[in-house]
């Protein structure tokens, strides 16, 4: 019975939360309120993990619900069929109704209206991508809140960051041939190294 | 048979190798769908973007589905789909069965300070990418700068952006097709 209440739930999820991965989060702390699967704090600790591993937070969130519970229940297999069970539930809604938008689009793709829609959408979207990676720069490289605490200049820079970036960009633009992903172990091996 | 496993298999890389969620994604889709297999265009991906903005479902899957799909119909979006989520489903299990306190650990923090910072150097890369495949003329700059100002301003849902842009294109088709006539 638990594993049809967990379906639903996350079906609900998948099916309500628009907008990416963190449009999720209100849902799950209604979750962590009305049942006993995980509270607040396993939560807090799982949009940790989330940010440091590979993978969209909904997912995450969903898999580690699934295996906590069905694995209480049956031990590792059960945990395992609890996961794929959460994680399957939440991908469904967006399956289908993708599958559906993605059929109107090839039908669609030359009337008029439907190509002033994008025409007036693509720079939209390269504005909230932009907006997106501002805020990840900002993050990365400045503390704003311990800066206006001491109103020091000297805290608002994070200097290592910033070297980083400085160097990650030019390298990115000599080296254009490279794996994105190449970048990030990079980086990852800097951070332990310099210990940022 | 072989091109589902393909799609399978390049959206496992795509889902293993993005950290942060579905903008940190980009670069990857980028180097991987657009680059190298030519499943789809620059234009394209922002188009499945911009859906996802106001669908449900996370954005990661969402385009995952859209490739899969138009590559080879149901099944290669079913295969995409379970190609993105797969890492995921695979990592979270084994930290939730075997590692306590995973975040804790100092130098694993070193590494994400430091994965972070990448990320940023590739977010801004890709956006400079689809800048130019996205901005043309003097009105796509302008609804740029709009919807730039009023992200940063207030926090309103994509939903509404979505939304305002898609009439401001139409609106624009509109009149430019009335000064041609």
């Amino acid at each position: 019975m638990t594993f049809v209440i967990m379906f639903l739930e996350f079906f609900k999820t998948g099916l309500f939360a628009i907008g990416g991965g963190l449009a999720t989060l209100p849902f799950l702390y209604d979750m962590a309120a009305k049942y006993t699967w995980f509270n607040e704090a396993i939560l807090s600790d799982m949009i940790a993990i989330s940010e440091s591993t590979p993978g969209p937070i909904g997912i995450n969130m969903a898999t580690y619900v699934g295996y906590h519970v069905g694995s209480q229940m049956f031990g590792i297999p059960g945990g395992i069929i609890g996961a794929v069970l959460t994680t399957t539930a939440l991908v469904l809604p967006s399956l289908i109704v993708i599958l559906i938008i993605a059929k109107f689009l090839e039908r669609f793709k030359t009337n008029v209206f439907v190509k002033d829609a994008f025409y007036g959408l693509r720079p939209a979207v390269t504005a909230l991508i932009a907006y997106a990676g501002y805020q990840v720069v900002a993050d990365s490289l400045f503390r704003f809140g311990t800066f206006f605490q001491t109103m020091q200049i000297g805290d608002l820079f994070v200097w290592k960051a910033i070297v980083l970036f400085a160097a990650l960009m030019v390298l990115s633009h000599v080296f254009k041939k490279i794996h994105p992903a190449a970048w990030i172990g990079i980086a990852a091996v800097v951070g332990i190294l310099l210990k940022f | 048979m072989k091109l589902l496993w393909d799609l399978f298999f390049t959206f496992f890389r795509i889902g293993g190798l993005t950290f942060g969620g579905g903008y940190a994604m980009l670069p990857m889709l980028q180097k991987e769908i657009v680059e190298n297999r030519k499943w789809a265009t620059e234009e394209e991906l922002l188009d499945y973007y911009a859906v996802g903005q106001c669908t449900p479902g996370i954005i990661a899957v969402n385009t995952a589905t859209f490739v899969g799909q138009k590559i080879k119909g149901f099944w290669g979006a079913v295969f995409a789909t379970a190609g993105v989520v797969f890492p995921s489903l695979v990592i979270i299990s084994v930290i939730a069965g075997f590692i306590q306190n995973f975040s804790h650990l100092a130098w694993v923090q070193h590494a994400f300070a430091g994965i972070r910072v990448a990320v940023a150097v590739l977010v801004v890369n890709a956006v400079l990418k689809l800048w130019k495949s996205g901005i043309k003329d003097l009105l796509g700059i302008l609804i740029f700068i709009v919807t730039f100002v009023v992200s940063a301003v207030f926090s309103l849902s994509p939903v509404f952006v979505v939304i305002a842009a898609i009439l401001v294109g139409i609106l624009a088709g509109r009149l430019k097709g009335r000064a041609k006539k």
